[in-house]
């Protein structure tokens, strides 16, 4: 549980603020990501799982408060966290927010959604928040979302849609 | 309303072709009947006659009775203990499932042996957050949030498939719910929150209490606009204030209820503040069935249960028209 002078705190409300710029430098850093594919099968994906996981647990966990859930929507729910809502919701805000856009469980701090609706605001794509989102895959926990959404995106445009 | 294949108790009417469920409350919302549903409080004992005596209470006064899930995190009778009890009755309920206690294999195994037991309509819900109950070191699940639970009932119902994927037999054949709050921060967000729900399975949504005609107001002419009030049944949720001082405690300890001042200051100066809250909640009701758009109310008269009749009576919204009860020999006009 964060308090709200928390410089952590600070940082992800910092991160909402600027989630078009974060939104930017994702977009291309995925596309690195995805040109080094080849690098990465050479290497092997599972040999380079560790140190890249590393790195995205140290930069989410510092811009976002990460939780290393391994599902990461940050892209679609204008780059606030919801493993940061106490009920983890993942689609929305919960019937319960507080007048001033408060948090019913951690009264102190923002609810992580009305976070997210501005952010998406600013986003140059903020439809995300409308896209229904499926119960955590619990199986991923700790894992490096980045590389399997790289791999994923990778087996699209190879064989069609994935399906 | 009469409808020409009543419930025998214990029996399952037939599901009407373009119809998802058998139940008496998907069937008064489509033939455009202003619905009426109210909420029993689950007994604290394992005693049936308590429930058939808190229900026996609305006899004659509403189209389904919902069963809540360990509301405000307090532990009471299950709902799927309730409805199994008054649907061997006869009675139209609305199975309360919040996401708080059980993870999605518990969640979808409740779903299908409630449809077993008769249960036709299902009220997604995320549920309170454990600390707001009297066992606060309980552990929050949340496996399932209430979007993704519409969906996986969906599947179940529409598709004849566990979210695995393993095929049903029979599918749960239910009408499919969720909670809506037009009155919490991001107000803005909150019509979209509902085109959300809708797409994600919800038939008809029940709003928490209504106190403030404005907000709703402006909530339902952005439901309108995004044409969600043509597919989806919106139930306004409307209940009786006690007292001033329930009124502000209501406000400042549960979560989501928002009173404005005007209606504290009126119970205030009412000589009686109990009548002056069923008054409010009255005129409340008959204010609500004039927004264009809104197909009913949900009455939650916590601790006041015995008000209902009175409340549903003064308000006129059935307009003659006596819903079906265990027993019942008459037959309104259509």
């Amino acid at each position: 549980m964060r308090a709200a002078n928390d410089t952590m705190y600070q940082v992800r409300q910092w991160s909402v603020r600027n989630a078009r710029l974060l939104e930017w430098l994702y977009d291309h850093f995925e596309g690195l990501l995805l040109a080094l594919h080849p690098l990465w099968l050479w290497l092997g994906y599972d040999r380079v799982e560790r140190s890249i996981r590393r790195l995205e647990c140290r930069v989410k966990s510092l811009l976002f408060d990460c939780r290393m859930c391994g599902n990461c929507v940050l892209g679609k729910t204008g780059m606030s966290c919801p493993m940061n809502c106490p009920k983890e919701l993942r689609n929305g805000p919960c019937g319960g927010v507080h007048e001033a856009g408060y948090c019913e469980i951690e009264p102190d701090l923002r609810c992580v959604w009305v976070d997210a609706v501005e952010g998406a605001a600013r986003m140059r794509d903020s439809s995300g928040l409308q896209v229904i989102q499926p119960p955590l895959a619990q199986s991923h926990r700790g894992a490096s979302s980045w590389l399997r959404e790289v791999r994923e995106k990778r087996d699209r445009r190879f064989f069609g849609n994935g399906t | 309303m009469h409808l020409d294949d009543q419930a025998v108790p214990s029996t399952a009417l037939p599901v009407q072709p373009g119809y998802s469920s058998s139940g008496r409350l998907e069937r008064v919302l489509r033939a455009g009947s202003f619905a009426v549903t109210t909420e029993i409080a689950p007994p604290d004992s394992a005693d049936s006659a308590e429930v058939y005596r808190r229900a026996g209470i609305f006899d004659g006064w509403v189209d389904a009775i919902n069963a809540t899930d360990g509301s405000g995190a307090n532990c009471h009778m299950s709902s799927v203990g309730v409805c199994s009890l008054l649907t061997r009755k006869g009675y139209a309920t609305v199975m309360q499932v919040s996401c708080r206690d059980r993870n999605r294999i518990a969640i979808q195994g409740d779903v299908l042996g409630a449809a077993a037991m008769g249960v036709s309509s299902i009220l997604c819900l995320t549920g309170d957050g454990v600390q707001a109950g009297d066992q606060p070191d309980a552990k929050p699940v949340f496996d399932f949030d209430c979007m993704s639970l519409l969906q996986a009932v969906a599947a179940m119902r529409d598709r004849s498939e566990l979210m695995s994927g393993r095929p049903l037999t029979v599918p749960p054949r239910v009408f499919i719910g969720a909670a809506a709050n037009p009155f919490a921060p991001p107000l803005d967000y909150r019509p979209l929150r509902l085109q959300k729900k809708i797409e994600a399975g919800a038939q008809f949504v029940q709003t928490q209490y209504c106190f403030d005609l404005d907000r709703l107001t402006r909530y339902m002419r952005q439901a309108r606009d995004l044409g969600l009030d043509e597919r989806c049944f919106i139930l306004v949720g409307v209940g009786p204030l006690a007292s001033a001082r329930t009124a502000a405690w209501l406000r400042d300890n549960v979560p989501g209820v928002h009173i404005p001042d005007a209606i504290i200051k009126r119970l205030l100066e009412a000589n009686d503040q109990k009548e002056e809250g069923i008054r409010i909640c009255v005129e409340m009701i008959q204010a609500i069935r004039e927004i264009e758009g809104v197909h009913g109310v949900h009455v939650m008269a916590y601790r006041q249960e015995h008000r209902v009749p009175d409340i549903i009576r003064a308000s006129g919204v059935l307009a003659g028209r006596v819903p079906w009860y265990p027993g019942c020999t008459e037959i309104s006009p259509q």
